[in-house]
Parts: C-alpha cells; sequence; structure tokens
C-alpha cells in the first residue's frame, strides 16, 4: 500500500479520515449501492479507483470502460457499494454501449448517484445531468478535472451552480485525490438523509409536451404512488420505448 | 416485483394507450423539442456559474498538436515514428534485464533445483516432469517474456493517458471507412495490439452490430504481446545478422514493424472483403471527441501498468507455460513403438511444413501452444533441440537453455532453419488462429459458433496461403 501524507481535509474532523476503509472488490453485505454515472472521458473510472483504492485501467480515450465495474468502500461504519458504469452522453439514445448505464441508473436504483462532469465542458455535460436528474433524487456532482478548467481560466461558482441544480456540487481533481474526501462525505451524507436534495426539473419544455407529461405523469402516480421519476417514465412512453413499457407492466423500477 | 390488482392492470393499459394518443398529438418533434429544452436549460444554468477569465488557455495548444498529429501529411509519419520509438526503446531495452534473468533462472536456479532433486532421489521421471517440463517453461517466459512487457505497456499506457489514441483513430478514420468498417475500430486495433482479448471486448463501442462483427473478426490481425516477442527475437537472429552488427538493430526493428504494418494491411483488406460480401450495409457515421492532451502521472503510470497488464499477462502465460511445458515432456517421452510421440508428429507434419518454407516442429509447436501464443518459441526450441539431438547430456524434452540470442540462433539453424524459415515463422505468427482465451472472448461477445468459427479458421486459411506463396515464390527465385 502506498502510504500518503494526509490532506487538509482528510485530518479535519469534519471528515474523520478514520472513518474511511477503501475496501476495493469485496462488495458483499453493503449498506448502500453508489453509482458512477458521466460522459465519456470525464474520469468516473478515476475517481472510482480514487474512492475505492482500486486501479480499474483508465486512459484518455472515450468509451474506455464498455462493462460495469465494483468496488467498495468503509465510510462510518457504513459499507457503500460503487459501480462505475460506461460512459454516454445522453440516456435518450438507443445504443448499446449506453445501455448499461441507462438500465442501471433507472432499475438498479441506486441509494445515491455519483455524476461525474469535465469541469471545462460543464454545458456539454449538463445534457446528461439534467436527465439523470429527472430520473432520481439523490445525486452529486462530482465536477472533476478542476485542475484542467483552472488551467483554461475557468471560474465556476460552484454554490450557485448546486443552487440551480438542487444537488451538492464537489469539486474534484480525482488524479490528484482532490477533493476525493469531500465527495466521500457528501455520499454518505446524501446515503443517510443528512443532505436533501431537490433536483433541478426541466424547464424549457414546449408547453404541449409538458402539458401531455403532466397528464401521464399523474396516471403513473397512481398505480406506483411512490416512485420519484414519473415523469421521466411518461417521458420515455412519449418517446414509444418498448423497455419501459414492458417495465411498467412488471413494475420493476419500483 | 410488484403485485399488481385487476385494476392496475387495467389502469396501466390505459396509461400505455393514453401514452400513444398524446404521442400522436405531440407529433414528430418531440425529441428535438425535448433535446432543445434540456440545452435552453443547460445553456441558462452555465450562464450563472461559470465564468471565462480571458480567452487564452491550453484549448489553443491542444489545437496546436491536433493540428500537426492529425494532419495530412505528417499524420501517418509521425504515428510509424512513435511505434518505432517504442519498439526500439522495447528491444533495446530488454536485452540487459533478459540476460540477467535467464542467467538466474536457468544457469543458477535450475542446476540447483536438479541438485536437490537428486539429494533427496525423486525418481528420473518426477524430476523430469517438473523440473525440466514444468520449471524450465515458466522460467523461460519469465526470463524472455517479462523484460520486453514491463517496457512496452508502460509506454503504451503513458501515449494512452496522453490522449494519443483517439488521434490515431481520426488519422485511420478514413482508411477504415473506405474498407467499409467503423473509424472506433482504430481504438480497438490499438488495444488488440496489447491484448486481442481486450481488443475484442473493447469493441463494444461500436454500435452497429455489423461493424462491430467486422472489428472483431480481424482484431487477430493487430500483433498481441504474446507475438511481439517471438516477432522481435526471430527478427533479431534471422533479419539481423543479414548486415553488419551496427545497422542490424535497425533492420530487425524494421522487419517488426514491416510485419505490424502488414497485419494492419491484411485488417483493412479483410474488413473490406466482409463488408462487400457476408457482411454488406453502410457504413455508421459517429462523433469522436478528441479529448484534451493529458499530461500522464509518470510513475503513477508506470506504477499501474506494471502491476495491472503486464503482471496479469505474465501470470497468464505462466499458468499455459506451466502445463505446456509437461505436455512438451510428456510426448517426448512417451513411445509409439521405436519413436517419441513428438518425434512421430513432427514427422507426419514436416511434409506439409515444408510446402509453406516451415517446418513439422513450428507446426507440432503451433498445436501446443494454441493456449497461448507467448510458448511458441520455447515449444519450438524444445522440440528442435529433441530432433536434432543436439542436447548432449540432457535428457528428451528438456528446453534448452538459453543464455544469448546467438545460441537460439544456433539451435533453429542447427534444425534446419533458412531466412526463409524466419520469415515464414514471423508471418505465420502474424497470421494463425488466436488463442484460447480470445476465441472464448469472441463466442461470450458474439454469442455465436458460426462467426467465432470464421474468426478463428479464417486467419490460419490465410496463413497457410500466405506462407506457401511466399515458400514457392521465395524457392523459384533463388
Amino acid at each position: 500500500m502506498e502510504v500518503k501524507p494526509k490532506s487538509a481535509c482528510e485530518t479535519c474532523a469534519q471528515f474523520n479520515a478514520d472513518g474511511l476503509k477503501k475496501l476495493g472488490v469485496n462488495t458483499t453485505d453493503f449498506d448502500y449501492v453508489v453509482a458512477l454515472a458521466g460522459n465519456p472521458n470525464t474520469g468516473k473510472s478515476t475517481v472510482f479507483n480514487a474512492m475505492t483504492g482500486l486501479r480499474q485501467h483508465t486512459g484518455n480515450w472515450p468509451g474506455k470502460t464498455v462493462t460495469r465495474a465494483e468496488g467498495a468502500f468503509e465510510y462510518n461504519r457504513q459499507k457503500f457499494k460503487l459501480v462505475d458504469l460506461p460512459g454516454t452522453y445522453s440516456l435518450l439514445s438507443t445504443s448499446e454501449d449506453e445501455e448499461v448505464a441507462r438500465n442501471f441508473i433507472l432499475f438498479g436504483k441506486p441509494s445515491v448517484t455519483v455524476i461525474v462532469v469535465d469541469a471545462s465542458r460543464l454545458e456539454r455535460n449538463l445534457n446528461l445531468v439534467l436527465q439523470i436528474l429527472e430520473i432520481t433524487n439523490n445525486a452529486v456532482l462530482c465536477l472533476n478535472l478542476m485542475d484542467e478548467a483552472e488551467r483554461n481560466n475557468l471560474e465556476i461558482d460552484t454554490r450557485t451552480l448546486a443552487r440551480d441544480l438542487g444537488i451538492p456540487v464537489v469539486p474534484t481533481s480525482a488524479r490528484y485525490n482532490r477533493g476525493i474526501p469531500e465527495l466521500i462525505q457528501t455520499v454518505s451524507e446524501l446515503a443517510n438523509g443528512k443532505i436533501v436534495c431537490k433536483p433541478h426539473r426541466i424547464k424549457n419544455i414546449p408547453k404541449n409536451i409538458e402539458q401531455a407529461l403532466e397528464k401521464l405523469s399523474a396516471e403513473i402516480k397512481q398505480v406506483y404512488p411512490d416512485i420519484p421519476n414519473s415523469r421521466w417514465i411518461a417521458l420515455r412512453l412519449l418517446e414509444g420505448d418498448k423497455n419501459i413499457i414492458e417495465t411498467l407492466k412488471t413494475g420493476e423500477f419500483v | 416485483m410488484f403485485n399488481h390488482t385487476l385494476m392496475d392492470t387495467k389502469k396501466i393499459d390505459h396509461i400505455i394507450s393514453l401514452s400513444n394518443d398524446l404521442r400522436w398529438q405531440i407529433g414528430d418533434e418531440f425529441h428535438d423539442n425535448l433535446a432543445e429544452g434540456i440545452y435552453a436549460d443547460a445553456a441558462e444554468i452555465v450562464k450563472d456559474s461559470v465564468h471565462k477569465k480571458d480567452e487564452k488557455g491550453t484549448f489553443r495548444i491542444d489545437a496546436k498538436i491536433d493540428k500537426i498529429i492529425t494532419s495530412r501529411i505528417w499524420g501517418f509519419p509521425l504515428m510509424f515514428l512513435i511505434l518505432a520509438f517504442v519498439l526500439w526503446l522495447t528491444i533495446v531495452g530488454a536485452n540487459y534485464p533478459s540476460a540477467m534473468l535467464s542467467g538466474l533462472l536457468l544457469d543458477t536456479v535450475h542446476p540447483a533445483l536438479k541438485g536437490f532433486a537428486a539429494a533427496i532421489g525423486m525418481p528420473w521421471w518426477l524430476d523430469g516432469f517438473l523440473i525440466d517440463g514444468v520449471y524450465l517453461a515458466v522460467a523461460w517466459v519469465i526470463a524472455v517474456m517479462l523484460p520486453p512487457m514491463a517496457i512496452f505497456f508502460p509506454l503504451f499506457t503513458l501515449l494512452e493517458d496522453f490522449g494519443y489514441l483517439p488521434r490515431v483513430a481520426f488519422n485511420l478514420d478514413h482508411l477504415f471507412k473506405l474498407s467499409g468498417a467503423h473509424g472506433k475500430q482504430a481504438l480497438t486495433m490499438s488495444m488488440g495490439f496489447g491484448c486481442n482479448a481486450a481488443g475484442i471486448v473493447a469493441t463494444r463501442i461500436i454500435d452497429s452490430p455489423r461493424e462491430r462483427l467486422i472489428a472483431i473478426i480481424t482484431n487477430n490481425f493487430s500483433l498481441c504481446n504474446g507475438r511481439w516477442p517471438t516477432q522481435i527475437l526471430i527478427a533479431t537472429i534471422f533479419v539481423g545478422a543479414l548486415v553488419p552488427a551496427s545497422y542490424s538493430g535497425v533492420l530487425s526493428l524494421a522487419a517488426v514493424i514491416a510485419i505490424a504494418v502488414l497485419g494492419m494491411v491484411f485488417m483493412f483488406l479483410v474488413s473490406w472483403g466482409l463488408s462487400k460480401t457476408v457482411l454488406k450495409g453502410e457504413v455508421s457515421t459517429f462523433n469522436l471527441e478528441l479529448p484534451p492532451y493529458r499530461p500522464p502521472r509518470f510513475w503513477k503510470t508506470i506504477y499501474t501498468s506494471i502491476i495491472d497488464r503486464t503482471l496479469i499477462v505474465l501470470w497468464r502465460a505462466i499458468v499455459f507455460a506451466a502445463p505446456a511445458g509437461a505436455v512438451i515432456w510428456l510426448i517426448s517421452n512417451i513411445y509409439l513403438g521405436d519413436a517419441s510421440l513428438a518425434a512421430w508428429l513432427i514427422d507426419s507434419l514436416d511434409g506439409f511444413g515444408f510446402l509453406l518454407g516451415l517446418n513439422g516442429v513450428i507446426l507440432v509447436a503451433y498445436i501446443v501452444a494454441i493456449p497461448a501464443n507467448e510458448i511458441v518459441i520455447p515449444t519450438i526450441l524444445m522440440l528442435t533441440v529433441l530432433v536434432t539431438g543436439i542436447s548432449a547430456g540432457e535428457g528428451a524434452g528438456v528446453m534448452f537453455e538459453l543464455d544469448s540470442v546467438s545460441a537460439t540462433g544456433d539451435i533453429l539453424r542447427a534444425g534446419g532453419w533458412t531466412l526463409l524459415t524466419a520469415i515464414n515463422l514471423m508471418l505465420f505468427s502474424l497470421l494463425h488462429n488466436p488463442c484460447s482465451t480470445t476465441i472464448y472472448t469472441i463466442y461470450k461477445e458474439t454469442k455465436s459458433l458460426k462467426w467465432t468459427l470464421v474468426a478463428s479458421i479464417l486467419p490460419v486459411i490465410m496463413g497457410f496461403v500466405v506462407t506457401f506463396l511466399v515458400a514457392q515464390i521465395w524457392r523459384l527465385w533463388s
């Protein structure tokens, strides 16, 4: 094992570094499932490695992770199973390599979804973020590659961003382990309900679509009162997604 | 699972029919409108929270590097230069640690083990089976394979981390398109240079099933790490020896690169052939993001690529080498009449081997080495020693001790090898069936026995045809 000097965050009482154990591939008896989603080549696998102490192969090209990898960490005596999903630009397409990510976020019911974005390309990455926020109530934005954003002279107001998105935002540079302790802390607080999200829901939708969505979504809620993503299911139904029609019948996403 | 009441089922049917009605009302523009809506939201959010301090930045440096690396004029030469540099470092750099390791494992540990076995009175067959069979095979693989892998993999990983691979895909896109294949095949091809099984799993990034199948079938034409050492060793012994010592390194390097490039040529030709015949279809378009150049974290990359890739691949080689060593020892010590099983096999394949400019030993070695390409050369050496009987003092089935490249050359020449044999072996190493791991991976990914068979048999047939033609032309000429 490498022994690293502890960063200021790790020694801070707030973070409780002693409570953190990176468990590698040992994913048995976990308390929470955490999904790691994001656009291709935003460093998901690097974040995954930093959180679990694993050494998943990483590389600087989009499409490197094609299967989902699993790892775990323990924080404050709770075990978190972390699932590294293949990168995807959108949940609306039907391509095969994006299917793994799509299905897991919707049907895998992760307790927390960590959405990894490239800080230098935030606008493009938000496309996926906004879609994920339609599906889940418990998410954190991992604003990764902050070192590059800084080199590109970008300044990101993380508070405004967090307020607009309605979820916590943690700036990180996973390659240098920066921000990872804060990310773990946030994930733990989300899982335990200490932070409650009020995720942004897509606003700029034409009126006729919005009305159709509301109608459908209300009907869906009558059958499945407890799901947070009736609007997303309505969206997919309007799209004619056969998968969703099937699962609506079986109730798999409940 | 959810237990529906009858009423729920009715409601769900109602929801589905309602969604069908609404879809008609909204019309075709639904998808575009929705996407536009999402982008409008994203733009608003970014406007409030992201500020650019000034216009200068590393984006421009990236663009400048890209202009050279992906240019029409410099793109290809740079690619070959980088490949040549990586191979040169591998060939030159691996010599010293290789010599050290073989000195230790073969000259020191092996006699010590033999002495120990004699001291405790181990029966001759057990001693032969374990120490001369299993141990020597494993020791050879470690001494010859570990050093080049420990150099090649980290260098490759550094390039990958830097962001060079997508640029290679960009450069080769045109050629892949011409051959009716997907541009992302360049990425899976590059992964294949490390390991074909990994390259085949990576084809999942290709959406279209037709193009993905082409990428899977042709991935074997990427020389994998189990075959690089074979190419390098044979080129050094036979091709490098054609010129004075000071140029031999350059010439053997050129020979290895020529084989690798030939593999790419075959990849394009076969892709083209498939897309014009059994796998007809349109070439799909795709977006490929050219990621920013990222300075690799040098030591971390070296560390992880040695631990993850090198040791895992080495472990695989050892796992396969050990039983192979045992099999070699067994077939050379089991007698059918007055000839050993190995001698009998070699004899019966010698005629066919001659037609291909190879020999029976090589063909038997390729049968023994189906589990792993890494053990082809040690198997050939062992069997050659068996046939020529030059191993005075050692028993049958004992892998020869190879303290130097020239000693290997001496054995092979004693086995009747010529420059033609060497060149055809290099060609056959490029064009033969994938190893068993890769075949299994192909089956897992395609779930089709038919395509697995095609991907496994096609390269062998091509190998037979190519080596046959080369041998005939060579013999006519000389």
